[in-house]
């Protein structure tokens, strides 16, 4: 009871949670069948690498690995707003969402 | 009171990642991802790192979730029909991930040297990083600026009229 009260979580748990959640991306990548959620995935996995980098910076208490956190955010903004224009693009021309329909370039 | 925090919130993350795998409808997948990325700007303050848990809220749980949702609204995505996916994802991804997953975790519980998070920890003030950022990485910073402008011109150049190929049903 008394180690539930101490102060301190050791690094390792918050790098294995980055990994979790990374996994539970890909997972999400591979099982979703809806483009946008897909899409979500994505976000997820970008999420568990900015904690590994947070927790990185933390442990070596340098200050760069906050700003690359910084710039991933700016950078998954961006891809934020062009992955989207093209879904809405791609739902414009095909009137699906189902990545199973979108297969035009499949072999 | 780290650790209860650590606990509470990690925990929410995997509820809410778990969750967004679960949910059939788009709509209840991003609200939970916006738990996960709340939960997360949570974990960066224990970590000490404000300016990030700041600009993960604004950023990630505001701006890019309120799009995503606007884009899910805008297309009436409903529910999604389950397929089994493809045969790759089946005999190739599941074991990756697996793999990837063991690989990482072996490493990280192996590694030597690797610290622990404390209530008394000092905190990365905003003043401190945004010395680095506009010395040093200023450069860098500048560049980003135009990626976003680049982004934003792309994005409305997509999404505009003129901008998917209108060959299929309207």
């Amino acid at each position: 009871m008394n180690s539930l009260f101490l102060q301190e979580v050791p690094l390792s748990w918050y790098l294995l949670l980055s990994a979790v959640l990374f996994a539970l991306g890909i997972v999400g990548f591979l099982i979703k069948r809806n483009l946008i959620t897909v899409f979500m995935s994505i976000e997820l996995m970008l999420n568990a690498v900015n904690l590994s980098f947070v927790t990185f910076a933390h442990q070596w208490h340098a200050v760069k690995g906050q700003i690359f956190v910084f710039f991933v955010m700016m950078v998954a903004a961006a891809e934020a707003a062009v992955g989207l224009a093209i879904i809405i693009a791609v739902f414009r021309a095909r009137a699906t969402l189902s990545v199973d329909r979108i297969d035009l370039m499949k072999l | 009171m780290h650790l209860i925090l650590f606990i509470l919130f990690a925990g929410f993350c995997l509820a809410g990642a778990i969750n967004l795998l679960l949910q059939s409808h788009p709509i209840n997948s991003a609200l939970s991802l916006i738990v996960v990325m709340v939960s997360l700007a949570v974990l960066y303050l224990l970590l000490g790192a404000e300016f990030l848990a700041a600009a993960q809220v604004i950023v990630y749980a505001g701006a890019i979730m309120v799009l995503f949702t606007f884009v899910v609204m805008l297309l009436n995505a409903g529910r999604e029909e389950h397929t089994m996916g493809s045969r790759v994802a089946r005999s190739v991804g599941f074991p990756a991930v697996v793999v990837i997953l063991g690989v990482i975790a072996t490493v990280i519980l192996h590694a030597q040297g690797l610290g622990a998070a404390r209530d008394t920890d000092a905190i990365t003030g905003t003043e401190e990083l945004s010395r680095v950022l506009f010395t040093d990485l200023l450069l860098p910073f500048e560049v980003t600026s135009v990626l976003v402008l680049i982004a934003i011109l792309g994005a409305v150049a997509l999404a505009s009229h003129g901008g998917g190929e209108r060959t299929g049903p309207k």
